[in-house]
């Protein structure tokens, strides 16, 4: 009797789920805790619990939610990049008999935790969170479409990562690669609950990304100032458009897809298995129809920035912004067209094959037609070698080498060779990380003095710059070589010791990127440290063109105390030049939204919701699910979800920056 | 809205000197739109799983064994006819007529009971006969394409039931008609899927 009870309680859950049996988990587990306990303490003890939950948890502010994604897609790169540097020592040393240091179970675990939470939980919260940050500010808005749902949204993609981390120590986390092929992922191949977690944790994320997708749609379509036409939109907004396109046009594919893996597994049915009619083949189609457009969800916005900062620094019109434009929609629209080329050794014939090499070869051309119009603005600017633009120029020598091999990998023949091997990996971590990292870096030191008030220090952004750049190059240049000579992806032990050579440059590669983002983060404290003299009053460091930068910095809560204008792109730009002067009076009440936690709730019940799932605890599944539905219509029962910032305080907030612009001397 | 921007004297115009108060709600019926496009794109998967699965009877039943047209054809009148009725429940909200509002909108959820209790005989039947989701792939994908058509109606009941009481407690209000709108988008836009299903599960289903 009291086992059946334990196992209604628990499900599956056991002591034995705990992995204490291997050292090095229950090594980070030790210091995770002590970590997170030490800035649990420092919380209560500053008493920064209120602050925290009033300010931020529950806010429904675009920009406090832009940062929060920020600091989530910092935290979790910590974590990601642990799971690299592990696989590359371990590639490393595993030569010549030795075994490594990791075991199978655990290596295998850590490949696929490390692509599932850089692609979900690192790169999608970058580019969500500078989407929201700086979308609504460049269209001249108050806030996005649903603020609520923007809250709601970031939540559930904590709620998703808060699965990963907990696979960590509770239980394990899938040993199937990042993207879970049955009948590998099925039931029978992985009964534990590694694939649970991943399933879940991605349907919990998944809803988050679908929604806040849609906001910054209707944000986008509704919201802009009067006078911003679409082809007077600053090239990152067009950008942020396509890809949320992509994002709502594309998600629900792969919620669907986990949903029918999820049957397979909980209920039994037979979409992917091997008897019984199912079809494995149908799964690698569908999570690529997904999976294709994603990439280009992840590297679009970055094209934004680049866009944004070459044009800045250069001190010049974007060249060719309506090709730019067009580029951008072209290579949406292509972006479904070429999901295939992941797969041209599962044996669709020729025919198929030559269609999706074809159009993946034909992206190149909008891409190419990108690059030369950041060259052309460029060329005869007055270019600032300022961080952001460092980047950008790093960006564009790595990213185009990337782009070749990519092109490369579309011819279906020499795909047959490179397919699953290093050379593979080479060129997605080739354009990931010269392309979305380093343009997210550009990002972040661009518009952090937007955010903060306070630019970031350039010596160790400079440090920073040069180990991430040069750690690439060490890291991933030997991929390709050894991926020429055959070396397959995701082996943990090699028997030819002519190739551990190439492994150990790797891995000096990934202690050079260990650097830069210790630098990185060296580089956020010293800022703060020195936010005084690095401090910006104009809320115009950069001499920028778009329409952030007209506002302070950091900006108010309600962005633009008067609605702008638009009479051209570049907006601000043009207002610079015709004589622009604050206006000083005749301030109005402005309408905001209300804060409210109902968001970080719903998120607490999906995250029991998908614990009770993984473990079996049906009651627990059940009990979170009708608290998720009862929250969610409670929530629908409030009317009242908006009020007026007073015109007093609206002049208030204006007038201290009028003191501030004339105690610095600038132009008001 | 590009004609504030041209002026005519010499002092150009950056702002707006009024509120430039995007109305409340202005985006729901976009953002809806869009939602609903989504949910599209979940049931073109799954009748993209029963094209490819649906011919795999893994030597088990097949349509022609199960499918009882007669009763797929009562249960399709039963949700066509809610789609009329909640017309009609649109039709009196607009003249502002709370109380018929409300009985359309409770007698557009009898339909929508109606409809899945007629299902839900179906699938116990099929289930009693063998014919379970585990079965073969074709069933496997069949029972999630309605069955998810089916939990989607489920959840319009329960929003139904929610917005009836809010109307019941707030009257007609804007935010109210602009939910009844978006349950209105929602509620056709299960009847077109419907139609989908009945056409290419049951009708080509029996063909096959």
């Amino acid at each position: 009797m009291p086992e059946t009870l334990t196992k209604f309680i628990f499900g599956r859950l056991t002591l034995e789920s705990l992995p204490l049996h291997e050292p090095i988990v229950v090594a980070t587990f030790v210091v995770v805790a002590l970590g997170g306990l030490a800035v649990l303490g420092a919380i209560t003890y500053f008493k920064l619990w209120t602050y925290l939950w009033r300010e931020w948890f529950t806010s429904v502010d675009h920009k406090k939610i832009g940062i929060m994604y920020m600091v989530l897609g910092l935290v979790m790169l910590l974590r990601g990049f642990s799971d690299a540097i592990m696989m590359r020592l371990q590639q490393a040393i595993a030569f010549n008999g030795s075994d490594g240091y990791l075991n199978a179970h655990h290596y295998d675990q850590i490949f696929t935790a490390h692509g599932v939470i850089m692609i979900f939980f690192v790169a999608m919260p970058f580019v969500t969170g500078l989407m929201n940050f700086v979308v609504p500010l460049q269209i001249g808005a108050r806030d996005v479409s649903f603020p609520f749902l923007n809250n709601f949204s970031f939540w559930m993609t904590v709620g998703g990562a808060i699965l990963v981390m907990a696979s960590l120590f509770v239980g394990e986390f899938a040993r199937t690669g990042w993207l879970a092929y049955p009948p590998l992922s099925g039931i029978n191949y992985s009964p534990d609950v590694g694939v649970d977690y991943y399933i879940w944790a991605l349907q919990v994320a998944g809803v988050g990304t679908t929604l806040s997708g849609i906001n910054l749609i209707c944000t986008i379509v509704k919201m802009r100032a009067p006078g911003m036409t679409m082809m007077r939109m600053p090239i990152f907004t067009w950008t942020s458009l396509c890809t949320n396109v992509l994002i709502v046009a594309s998600f629900p594919v792969l919620t669907a897809v986990l949903t029918l893996l999820a049957l397979d597994r909980y209920v039994g049915t037979n979409f992917f298995t091997n008897d019984f009619g199912g079809n494995p083949m149908m799964y690698v189609n569908l999570i690529w129809i997904w999976g294709h457009p994603e990439v280009y969800i992840l590297i679009l916005p970055l094209f934004g920035v680049f866009s944004e900062v070459t044009s800045t620094f250069s001190g010049k019109r974007l060249f060719g912004y309506t090709s730019m434009v067009y580029a951008t929609v072209v290579i949406t629209i292509l972006s479904y067209l070429v999901w295939l080329h992941h797969f041209f050794t599962m044996g669709s014939g020729a025919s198929v094959n030559s269609f999706f090499g074809i159009t993946t070869m034909i992206i190149s051309i909008p891409t190419g037609a990108k690059m030369f119009n950041w060259l052309f603005t460029m060329y005869r600017g007055r270019i600032r070698f300022e961080l952001p633009m460092m980047w950008t120029v790093a960006f564009m020598l790595t990213f185009v080498v990337g782009g070749m091999t990519g092109v490369l990998l579309a011819v279906p023949p020499a795909d047959f060779v490179l397919h699953n091997s290093l050379f593979l990996i080479a060129h997605f971590h080739n354009v990931i990380i010269g392309g979305v990292l380093f343009g997210l870096f550009a990002g972040i030191a661009y518009w952090w003095p937007k955010a903060f008030g306070f630019r970031l220090d350039p010596f160790w952004g400079k440090v920073s710059f040069w180990c991430w750049v040069l750690g690439f190059w060490f890291a991933f240049m030997p991929l390709y070589i050894l991926g020429l000579m055959g070396v397959t992806r995701r082996m943990r032990v090699f028997d030819d010791p002519s190739l551990q050579i190439w492994f150990v440059i790797a891995a000096s590669g990934a202690v050079l990127i260990a650097a830069g983002i210790a630098a990185f983060l060296v580089q956020i404290f010293v800022s703060i440290r020195k936010r005084a003299e690095l401090a910006d009053a104009t809320g115009d460091p950069w001499d920028g063109r778009t329409l952030e930068w007209s506002t302070s910095s950091p900006p108010p809560a309600y962005n633009f105390a008067f609605t702008p204008v638009i009479r051209d792109n570049d907006a601000w730009f043009d207002m610079k030049r015709a004589g622009y002067r604050r206006p000083l009076s005749g301030f109005k009440p402005i309408h905001m939204p209300k804060n409210t936690g109902t968001g970080v709730v719903l998120a607490v019940f999906s995250v029991a919701l998908g614990f009770g799932l993984i473990w079996y605890i049906w009651w627990l599944a059940a009990l979170s699910f009708v608290c998720l539905i009862a929250t969610a219509i409670g929530h629908t029962f409030n009317y009242h979800r908006d009020f007026d910032i007073p015109a007093a305080e609206v002049a208030q907030t204006e007038e201290a920056r009028t003191t501030l612009l004339a105690a610095q001397g600038a132009r008001a | 809205m590009a004609s504030t921007a041209i002026t005519a004297g010499a002092e150009p115009v950056f702002h707006l000197e009024e509120e430039h108060a995007h109305a409340e709600g202005g985006s729901t019926m976009l953002g809806f739109w869009l939602y609903l496009m989504s949910d599209c794109l979940i049931f073109a998967m799954l009748f993209a799983a029963f094209g490819v699965l649906g011919g795999n009877y893994a030597a088990g039943p097949a349509p022609k064994d199960l499918f009882d047209l007669g009763l797929v054809a009562v249960n399709t009148t039963m949700l066509l006819l809610s789609s009329i009725t909640y017309g009609f429940a649109m039709l009196t909200m607009d003249k502002g007529r709370v109380g018929a509002t409300q009985a359309w909108l409770a007698v557009t959820m009898l339909f929508g009971l109606a409809f899945l209790s007629i299902e839900l005989y179906e699938f116990a039947h099929m289930i009693h006969e063998g014919a379970t989701p585990q079965r073969s792939a074709f069933l496997s994908s069949f029972f999630t394409l309605v069955g998810t058509h089916g939990l989607h109606v489920t959840f319009g009941i329960v929003w139904m039931v929610t917005l009836m009481v809010q109307v019941a407690r707030y009257g007609l209000i804007e935010a109210n008609r602009r939910r009844l709108m978006c349950l209105s988008m929602f509620w056709h836009f299960l009847d077109v899927v419907w139609i989908g299903v009945f056409t290419f599960v049951y009708l080509m289903g029996t063909l096959r």
